[in-house]
């Protein structure tokens, strides 16, 4: 090693040359560009940014200059050090950046091959769709009412004004619990909820009933022994027709969209006097196929009108058999079939398919009908 | 009811431009409803005429009878028509269509060769015309009815329109005639013609016989019974072809004259007649209840048993007929019966419904006397009837015997306000008086109160609402306003109600499939089910008239109805499918022969009230699942991972976790499930839930894949249980330790114990523990098995030591060893 001397000139140290200097620093940023992946960069800053590096090792000369250029020549180093550092880094950056995308790219998959996956089941039309009805009647203050399915007698008929021998009993064709004369049949209709809640609720009711009924018809595409209704019922002061046809309309609008009513033909039906057949506007030509073989609809069958339900204002008699005040009270009552309103609202052609628990069926609707 | 037009037209003066279809849709606004509107003759174009059949030669050379006739349809020569119909003679009168005619089904005639000749034309039935149902035989008119040639489609009544009307059981009077021409007059608002009216011109009696005489021994059950005598009748007189068609046009057919005449004056009057022979009668004829042991041989030759219930018609030998009902064979009107005895009666509508639901029996007759006819009418109608019996069929009328009970009079008082208020609308007081005056009331004014008597046609009118509805209905339903009325604020969903929607979405994003079965069962699947003679579950209620004899009982579970659904998909090629219902399942005896039937006209007692639920099994809501195949199919990546028992006993777990109960699994016995893989889930220390494997008894029974599980819940049970509000958790946010521990135990420790032991070993700083390996195999004993858990620790307060942690594992080794008989491995 040698010794300080004082009459050193810096240009007798050729590596600490100004030219030698950039040449180092040029050298570097040619050899990091040059360098086309981390690996090559890794030999590359080893070479040019090293400890063994030309700069390093000019660096180290530094201290053998006489203190005036020491700090001259000790910022020019400084600086070409700082460039290389630099260039590196950002040579750095680059390559680890396509380095990482080369990574991702070779890890795709064919994105469209089948993925083994439990699937989401489905929850039955007829339940969703009984679930959204009621729901227009909560949000309207209506509580859902529940009865038994296997019913007394006295409740499917007798309070709803069907005497023993009355021929509306034969209208709707009784599952009686053996033996006949039980007591004890199948509901036919929703109805027999109407006197539990009368029985069992402080006046005013305002009520709706989805459930299960149950009549001796052979199934067919449009008939089935098993079935599901959902009954409204109201019973306040001065209760009107009126106000049974506005109940029906916003019921109709909810479910059918905006502007969609429903209209009242004259009809019997025990429990009820007035009583009515509720026909829904057609939701789908809204009347505009009557008449107009260009414009034939098959949810009608181009009427313009559904048939929908029955309704009517409770036969002051029923009010009578539960013990409510006919001078005071009056109500109104409506039921709709929900499996006709599916078949119509969601366009099932056959009602079998609602029961025959094909997975197919009920996984087309998903949760929602 | 079928109804033509033109018969309508007789009584009512409906517009002339009105159609068929226009008279519907008024009808149909008044509230009756009509089915369909069919034209007579529809699809028939071109002229049919009336042929005189002048000669008939039998073809015998073919393979079935064939005519070759000689037919003036008064163009000259006579038309050479060849006919397979065998039901006419030479000098019949035909209906004969000429060549160029096209018939219904867009069939047109030709002059073609056939059989060996040129058939010019067709003899035609009343199908082949599109004019009634009868196929039976051509057409042959009443001798005289018209001259060769003339058009047939007049004689025969092609054009009109036929309305059919469904009539409710409130509206009897409307199963005339009479009745829906009264509704159209008031639809169109013009004049109405009673055809009663047409009853008042039958002679006095001939008095060359005594009439036959009647009686009701039940004047209760019949209180008018009326009896003329016509005698001389000649048996072989066609009906007319007017009535004939008229007959033909509201579905009936014709018979007999006699016959004829009485079903002819049923369709226009609403009263049934029946009509006797008068010589097969003996002595008084009666209307009375049958007596022990008498049977019947009805005009249908079934010998019917009757009932002591039973309303018969009698004479002195016996039963000859079910009143209002059926007449009986002996007495029928035969071909030659030349004398009548002609009843005509008013029989209660409930003892007649009765009497034909005991025989299974309905008629024309019935049908209007079930639903009520005009308490009045009796003796109008046989009135009618006779006069026709004269004019049509040369009768001579010997008179009338009748016994009748005081007639009750009808009078409803209402405020004249009240079909407004009701309504919702305005209607005045003048307009609800003339609406109750058009449908036949007389009304007098009290104040602004009514008195109202309905007519004798409307036994249906007893209270104040049944005149609300004739008001409303005729001043229109269109026009009543839509309104909302104010509920009071309601309640939401109940606790049930909510929660089992929760558990069916929960149980849908579990893959599970909802499916809805009918709840017929059958003891046959309770022993294909391998359920025990005493268990619960084959008490069930059974169906006095099923839909099927194989499936007469209500179902106490759901997984018998579920189990055929999975077969069904199975069978058309979903394998691998989770269905799963909620609904209810009856359980226990129903009903019972002393049977509480509380009045209507008042609230039941409390007493009444209850013992009508006593009736009722019990019905709670239980959900059942079935898991068949595989969970998750192969793939290209992973094999295929089929549905086990723990699919089954999990799902049941979710649902008590969706319901937010405490359970514990243990093992079950149900003998429907595979026994070493059936899982009983106790909530509150009642098995509310059975899951596992079906047995594979079971799974054959049902065509099921093996290894197919499943599961059955008590839904209404659980949510018993269930919390309605449920507290929130409280939990430690110091560092957590975990430890594994393996024990080793006898292969026949129940996991479940195993965890038990640890979790009391462990005391409470232990936060969980989970079952990660169960191995049996080299490195453990014959009979042993290997159980390693991953636990758990926390404090709620300070960071656990590690020898805290000793002492726990150290007193876990000894509980479990205690308990379970475990070492460490
Ligand atoms: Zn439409």
């Amino acid at each position: 090693m040698s010794g300080p001397n004082t009459n050193f000139d810096p240009k007798q140290v050729a590596s600490l040359d100004v030219d030698a200097v950039e040449a180092m620093v040029a050298d570097a940023r040619a050899a990091f560009a040059a360098a086309d992946d981390l690996d090559a960069l890794k030999a590359a800053r080893l070479a040019h940014a090293g400890d063994r590096s030309p700069l390093a090792l000019a660096n180290r000369e530094i201290g053998a200059l006489p203190p005036a250029a020491k700090a001259d020549v000790g910022k020019r180093v400084g600086q070409a050090r700082a460039a290389v550092k630099s260039a590196l880094e950002e040579r750095e950056v680059v390559l680890t950046q396509e380095r990482d995308a080369r990574v991702l790219e070779s890890e795709a998959v064919d994105i469209t091959l089948p993925v083994g996956r439990a699937a989401v089941g489905g929850r039955h039309p007829l339940t969703t769709l009984m679930e959204r009805m009621a729901d227009v009647f909560i949000s309207m203050g209506y509580d859902i009412a529940e009865g038994p399915e296997a019913e007394a007698e006295w409740a499917n008929f007798d309070a709803l004004n069907v005497p023993p021998d009355h021929p509306a009993r034969t209208m709707q064709d009784t599952f009686y619990v053996e033996s006949a004369d039980s007591g004890v049949v199948l509901r036919t209709q929703t109805s027999p909820i109407q006197i539990r809640a009368m029985l069992e609720r402080p006046l005013p009711i305002y009520v709706v009933a989805p459930g299960r009924v149950y009549r001796t018809d052979e199934l067919d595409a449009t008939h089935t022994p098993v079935f599901h209704q959902i009954e409204g019922l109201a019973v306040d002061e001065g209760l009107t027709m009126g106000d049974l046809k506005g109940t029906l309309d916003h019921l109709a609008r909810q479910m059918f969209g905006e502007g969609i009513v429903t209209r009242l033909r004259p009809s019997y039906f025990p429990f009820t006097e007035p009583s009515a057949e509720v026909d829904l506007e057609c939701f789908v030509c809204r009347g505009a196929s009557v008449g107009d073989a260009s414009r034939a609809c098959r949810t009608c069958g181009s009427e313009g009108w559904i048939e929908w339900g029955g309704c009517g204002m409770v036969n002051p008699r029923v009010l009578a058999a539960v013990g409510i005040d006919t001078d005071v009270y009056r109500g109104f009552a409506f039921g709709m079939g929900i499996e006709r309103t599916l078949m119509f609202r969601n366009s099932v052609t056959d009602m079998r398919d609602m029961v025959e628990g094909d997975v197919r069926f009920t996984t087309a609707f998903g949760v929602d009908a | 009811m079928r109804i033509p037009l033109s018969w309508i037209r007789e009584v009512a003066d409906v517009p002339a431009d009105q159609s068929g279809r226009d008279v519907a849709e008024r009808l149909i606004s008044a509230g009756l409803e009509v089915e369909t509107v069919d034209t007579v003759g529809a699809g028939l174009t071109g002229p049919i005429v009336v042929g005189h059949v002048r000669e008939i030669e039998e073809l015998t050379e073919f393979k079935k009878p064939i005519r070759w006739c000689q037919v003036d349809i008064g163009a000259g020569e006579p038309s050479g028509i060849i006919c397979g119909a065998q039901n006419f003679t030479e000098g019949d009168l035909v209906v004969v269509a000429p060549p160029g005619t096209t018939l219904p089904g867009d069939f047109t005639i030709t002059a073609r060769e056939t059989y060996g000749h040129v058939s010019n034309g067709m003899i035609c039935s009343e199908r082949e015309l599109g004019l009634g149902d009868d196929h039976a035989g051509i057409i042959v008119l009443p001798e005289g009815t018209a001259e060769a040639g003339a058009d047939a489609s007049q004689i025969l009544g092609a054009g009109d329109d036929v309305l059919d009307i469904a009539i409710t059981p409130d509206r009897g009077y409307a199963l005339s005639l009479r009745g829906i021409g009264r509704e159209v007059a008031i639809a169109y608002g013009v004049d109405f013609h009673d055809p009663v009216d047409r009853a008042e011109t039958l002679p006095g009696p001939a008095d060359d016989r005594a009439p036959a005489a009647c009686a009701s021994d039940d004047l209760e059950a019949c209180p008018l019974f009326t009896l003329r005598t016509i005698t001389g009748i000649d048996p072989h007189t066609p009906t007319p072809q007017w009535m004939r068609n008229r007959l033909r046009d509201c579905g009936m057919r014709s018979v007999s004259l006699a016959v004829d005449i009485t079903n002819y004056v049923m369709l226009e009057l609403g009263q049934p007649l029946h009509a006797f022979d008068l010589d097969a009668l003996q002595g008084t004829v009666r209307a009375g209840r049958a007596q022990p042991g008498e049977s019947l041989e009805t005009i249908d030759h079934v010998e019917r048993t009757l009932s002591v219930d039973d309303l018969t018609i009698r004479d002195d030998r016996g039963p000859i007929g079910l009143a209002g009902t059926m007449g009986g064979a002996t007495t029928e009107i035969a071909d030659d019966t030349e004398n009548i005895a002609l009843e005509a009666a008013y029989f209660g509508a409930e003892v007649v419904a009765r009497m034909g639901r005991r025989h299974r029996l309905t008629s024309e007759a019935s049908r209007r006397f079930e639903r009520g006819i005009d308490r009045a009418l009796a003796p109008v109608a046989s009135a009618r009837a006779s006069e026709l019996l004269v004019d049509l069929a040369g009768g001579t009328y010997q008179g009338m015997t009748a016994v009748e009970a005081p007639m009750e009079e009808r009078v409803i008082r209402i405020s004249g306000d009240l079909p407004s208020q009701v309504a919702g609308m305005d209607i005045p007081v003048h307009d609800v008086i003339a609406t109750l005056e058009a449908i036949g009331c007389s009304v007098t004014v009290d104040g602004s109160e009514l008195s109202v008597a309905p007519p004798s046609w409307r036994p249906d009118l007893t209270d104040p609402a049944d005149l609300v509805e004739e008001v409303v209905r005729l001043v229109g339903y269109a026009k009543l306003p839509s309104t909302l009325p104010t509920a009071p604020a309601g309640h939401g969903l109940t606790h049930a109600q909510r929660l089992r929607r929760r558990i069916g979405m929960v149980l849908a994003a579990r893959g599970l499939v909802e499916v809805l079965t009918y709840p017929f069962t059958s003891d046959a699947d309770a022993d294909a089910l391998r359920w025990p003679d005493d268990d619960e579950r084959r008490v069930s209620p059974r169906l006095a008239n099923p839909l099927s004899d194989e499936q007469p009982k209500l179902r106490a579970a759901i997984l018998p109805t579920l189990l055929v659904a999975a077969q069904r998909n199975v069978s058309r090629g979903f394998d691998d499918a989770a269905i799963f219902e909620m609904g209810a399942v009856f359980r226990g005896p129903a009903g019972s022969q002393h049977a509480p039937r509380p009045g209507v006209d008042q609230r039941p007692s409390d007493e009444e009230w209850q013992q009508l639920q006593d009736l009722l099994p019990d019905q709670p809501t239980h959900l059942g699942a079935v898991f068949t195949g595989n969970r998750v199919a192969k793939t290209w990546a992973d094999d295929a991972e089929a549905f086990t028992w723990a699919d089954a006993l999990s799902v049941a777990q979710d649902v008590c976790q969706v319901l937010g109960v405490e359970y514990v699994v243990e093992r079950g016995d149900d003998p429907s499930f595979h026994p070493g893989r059936c899982a009983q889930v106790m909530v509150d220390g009642e098995p509310v839930a059975i899951a596992g494997e079906l047995h594979p008894a079971v799974t054959e029974a049902w065509g099921l894949p093996p290894r197919s599980c499943a599961l059955e819940l008590d839904i209404s049970r659980a949510i018993e249980s269930s919390p309605e509000v449920r507290p929130a958790p409280d939990f430690s946010s110091h560092p957590i330790a975990k430890e594994d521990i393996a024990l080793v135990v006898a292969g026949d420790v129940s996991a479940r114990d195993v965890a038990a032991s640890i979790e009391r070993g462990a005391g409470e700083l232990l936060e969980s523990l989970s079952l990660f390996d169960v191995y049996e195999g080299d490195q453990v004993p014959d009979g042993h098995k290997s159980v390693a858990f991953a636990l758990r620790f926390r404090a709620p307060d300070r960071t656990l030591s590690a020898e805290e942690l000793a002492g726990i594992r150290e007193s876990i080794v000894q509980s479990t060893s205690a308990d379970v008989g475990a070492r460490l491995r």
